[in-house]
């Protein structure tokens, strides 16, 4: 398939056509379809490192397919599904099965991540080399959900995980000081007699293993960075030469805990809702690069671990479909980031964290054909009409947010076009005749 | 008022109101035949997700008394413990008629969920939430303090200058927030007294000083003393180290109480741990109102319930 983009604006400003044929952006020929992009931009397929598919094991909330498809709608092409499943992502079994329904499915690369510890337990490493030499060449390893609180393990970990050229994602969270954590803890906790989850529970995780790290010699990633005082933290570590890279959720760019004050469980999640000054200096650290990237962790959930008392729903926020135009909203309109740095913090660098070939030269000619199509100019408000996967609970139902994604082109064929899913029999059409194509 | 969740949001004059109701209901436990029939037909169901026969006893006695017909849903025994999700046994409340539902939940916020939630329309009273609030209480509370200072002079007044000191366990008190925000709402000013573990982080928004002293504070001779109970799970929480040197320092026994003002009053919102955060004679001496808190608990659910339900509109 051939595809001709005309008239799209690209990341650095400049407007170009762009002619994707067999998978690669190459030089103009006749083409199949054309899409008109006057008006659009063109951003480089986006990458998310922080997704949760929920399969195998909890398909009531997500699936592979689902999942993809609530990828593709929001402008992605890779996503890092995370190893809380059931069974546990920590066998090259496991990560291979996800990683090939992925591929099937053809939405998006579907790139598994392993867990750092067998079944999540925090006692014993995963089968860490099994996964890295599997057919799913996993090489992000993560407990998320869980901290990997124990010191001497995580030190393991950071240097097993360093031996086949991976990297840990930290979900930084000192599990005793967050015993039965509701919210972030603060003036707004005690009145609404929410159990706190405290600032410093994150960040002296950070700190202890930013030291490890440096220690050891390894490579860490520190996942959902939520608080002002992490921010100082990972950038006197870098500042130090630590080899450290870290995230922040769309959600904390945005939101604040204030939206817990009507115990709407849709707002809650782990790492909880901050302060204004965190939202703050979130944004200031993504604009200074201290935060390296933006990655959603969408998190699917049933309508009843959601329709219940705060302290009994569970954690957790979808953020794929909505992804963009909240980064948009966050620290696009505010001047603090332009399209070109969100081509980096959404498709190249977390694309470079994860060692996910194909995204470091976008746009480029004989570089894979994986883009998004933009419209910066339309608001919308948004409804669960605008969710593609299983789960509901999106914190952002009546906001007005900006911009929308029109088409998303994953190995130069379309996913979304016209601003709605291709089909999913034929995406995975165009999925098996692209695997032929290599062989 | 369409249901009673917090005192945070109640008005000065809608809580006065509430305990002149009071007064009146107080009247009734005074005639031979203890009995109203403002609420004859209404079906008001007390849903107990926790245990509290006290609270659930008195709002039940309180819903009698105004005709009213009582359901006990508790935890035990009951659908409530087997896992029923509180959506599920919202909407079967509702399907069963219920006019008004008291409910008791271990998770803060609960009755506000239910109240927002579309489940059902009954009218809802938070009868104590987690760690968030227990109105019902400190409406209790503010009458008692009232009627001890100004008897059958009470009708219309707030609690303009009177002093209150709430000592223990802020940290985990609904008891103790209701009353912060009803007790400055209506004039008083309050104090704290807690060990630092048991204080709330950054209240320093709240209308109270906080404080770590127990003794200073008597001292000061306030109008009140408010002891709230300390739970033994506290304890192996690391909160303090156990409960001889908790009583030394934040108990309030025999000598401390005698160095308190003769007009001072000593209340605890029950149940006691003599001996512990209060000395028998503490409770059990003139200046205790603990029994009134009680007596006074029945009135004061008895006006909540006739204000959402009765139809009439009170201020």
């Amino acid at each position: 398939m051939s595809i001709l983009i005309t008239g799209a604006q690209l990341p650095d400003g400049t407007s170009t056509d762009l002619f994707i044929d067999n998978g690669v952006f190459t030089t103009p020929g006749t083409a199949d379809r054309t899409i008109d992009a006057a008006g659009l931009i063109a951003l480089p397929g986006l990458v998310d490192l922080h997704t949760h598919l929920r399969e195998p094991g909890f398909e009531q909330s997500e699936t592979v397919l689902t999942g993809s498809r609530a990828a593709a709608i929001g402008g992605f092409t890779a996503v890092f599904a995370m190893a809380n499943t059931m069974p546990v992502q920590d066998t090259a079994g496991v990560v291979e099965q996800v990683h090939s329904l992925g591929q099937r499915h053809g939405y998006v690369t579907v790139q598994p991540i392993g867990a750092v510890t067998a079944g999540l337990a925090g006692q014993q490493l995963s089968e860490i080399g099994a996964m890295a030499q599997s057919r799913a060449r996993v090489r992000v390893f993560s407990d998320d959900g869980h901290c990997v609180s124990d010191a001497l393990l995580m030190r393991r970990a950071l240097e097993y995980v360093k031996t086949f050229g991976g990297v840990v994602a930290q979900h930084a969270q000192e599990p005793r000081l967050t015993v039965g954590a509701q919210m972030n803890e603060g003036a707004l906790s005690s009145e609404l007699g929410l159990t706190g989850w405290p600032a410093v529970a994150e960040e002296s995780i950070i700190a202890r293993d930013v030291l490890l790290a440096q220690h050891v010699g390894a490579r860490l990633h520190i996942c959902h960075v939520s608080t002002a005082g992490s921010v100082e933290v990972i950038r006197w570590a870098k500042a130090r030469g630590v080899d450290v890279t870290a995230e922040v959720t769309p959600h904390h760019l945005l939101l604040t805990e204030q939206l817990a004050a009507g115990y709407d469980s849709r707002f809650k999640v782990n790492p909880p809702l901050r302060r204004d000054e965190d939202v703050l200096a979130l944004r200031a650290a993504l604009a200074d690069r201290t935060i390296d990237i933006v990655a959603t962790d969408h998190a699917p959930h049933p309508p009843e671990a959601k329709e219940c008392a705060w302290d009994e729903a569970a954690n957790g926020m979808v953020g794929l479909e909505s992804a963009l135009s909240v980064v948009h909203a966050a620290v696009v309109e505010s001047g603090q980031l332009d399209w070109g740095d969100i081509a980096r913090v959404l498709s190249r660098k977390p694309a470079d964290i994860g060692q996910l070939a194909g995204y470091d030269a976008a746009f480029a000619l004989g570089s894979p054909a994986h883009l998004t199509l933009y419209d910066p100019a339309v608001t919308r408000t948004f409804a669960t009409t605008d969710l593609r996967g299983k789960g509901l609970n999106s914190p952002y139902l009546g906001y007005k947010l900006p911009g929308r994604v029109l088409a998303t082109i994953h190995h130069g064929y379309p996913t979304v076009l016209d601003g709605e899913l291709v089909d999913a029999h034929e995406v995975a059409a165009q999925a098996v005749a692209r695997e032929a194509s290599q062989k | 008022m369409r249901h009673l969740l917090s005192t945070k949001d109640l008005g000065r004059d809608e809580a006065i109101a509430l305990l002149d109701i009071a007064e009146d209901m107080a009247d009734v436990a005074n005639r031979e035949v203890k009995k109203l029939p403002t609420l004859r037909g209404k079906t008001v169901v007390n849903l107990f997700f926790e245990d509290s026969t006290r609270t659930r006893v008195s709002f039940e006695v309180a819903a009698k008394r105004l005709s009213a017909d009582v359901i006990n849903f508790s935890a035990k025994g009951s659908s409530l413990s087997k896992g029923e999700s509180l959506k599920d046994t919202a909407q079967t409340l509702a399907a069963m008629g219920a006019d008004g539902v008291v409910i008791r939940h271990h998770a803060s916020g609960a009755p506000r969920v239910l109240a927002e939630s579309g489940w059902i329309g009954a009218a809802i009273v938070n009868a104590g939430d987690g760690t968030h609030e227990h109105p019902t209480q400190a409406l209790l509370d503010a009458f008692t303090i009232r009627r001890r200072l100004h008897g059958a002079g009470a009708r219309g007044r707030g609690l303009d200058g009177v002093t209150v000191t709430i000592v223990g366990d802020i940290l985990h008190s609904r008891v103790a927030r209701s009353n912060i925000w009803l007790l400055t709402t209506l004039g008083a000013t309050v104090s704290l007294v807690a060990p630092a573990t048991l204080l709330p982080v950054s209240i320093a928004g709240w209308p109270v000083t906080a404080g770590y002293d127990l003794d200073a504070a008597i001292d000061n001779g306030p109008d009140v003393v408010m002891m709230l109970r300390i739970q033994a799970e506290r304890m192996s929480a690391a909160f303090f180290p156990n409960a001889r040197e908790y009583g030394r320092q934040w108990g309030l026994d025999d000598e401390r109480v005698g160095r308190l003002p003769a007009a001072s009053i000593v209340m605890h919102p029950g149940p006691m741990n003599r001996g512990l955060e209060i000395s028998a004679n503490a409770a059990d001496s003139a200046q205790s109102t603990v029994l009134e808190q009680v007596a006074n608990g029945v009135s004061i659910r008895m006006a909540v319930l006739y204000n959402l339900l009765s139809g009439a509109v009170v201020a």
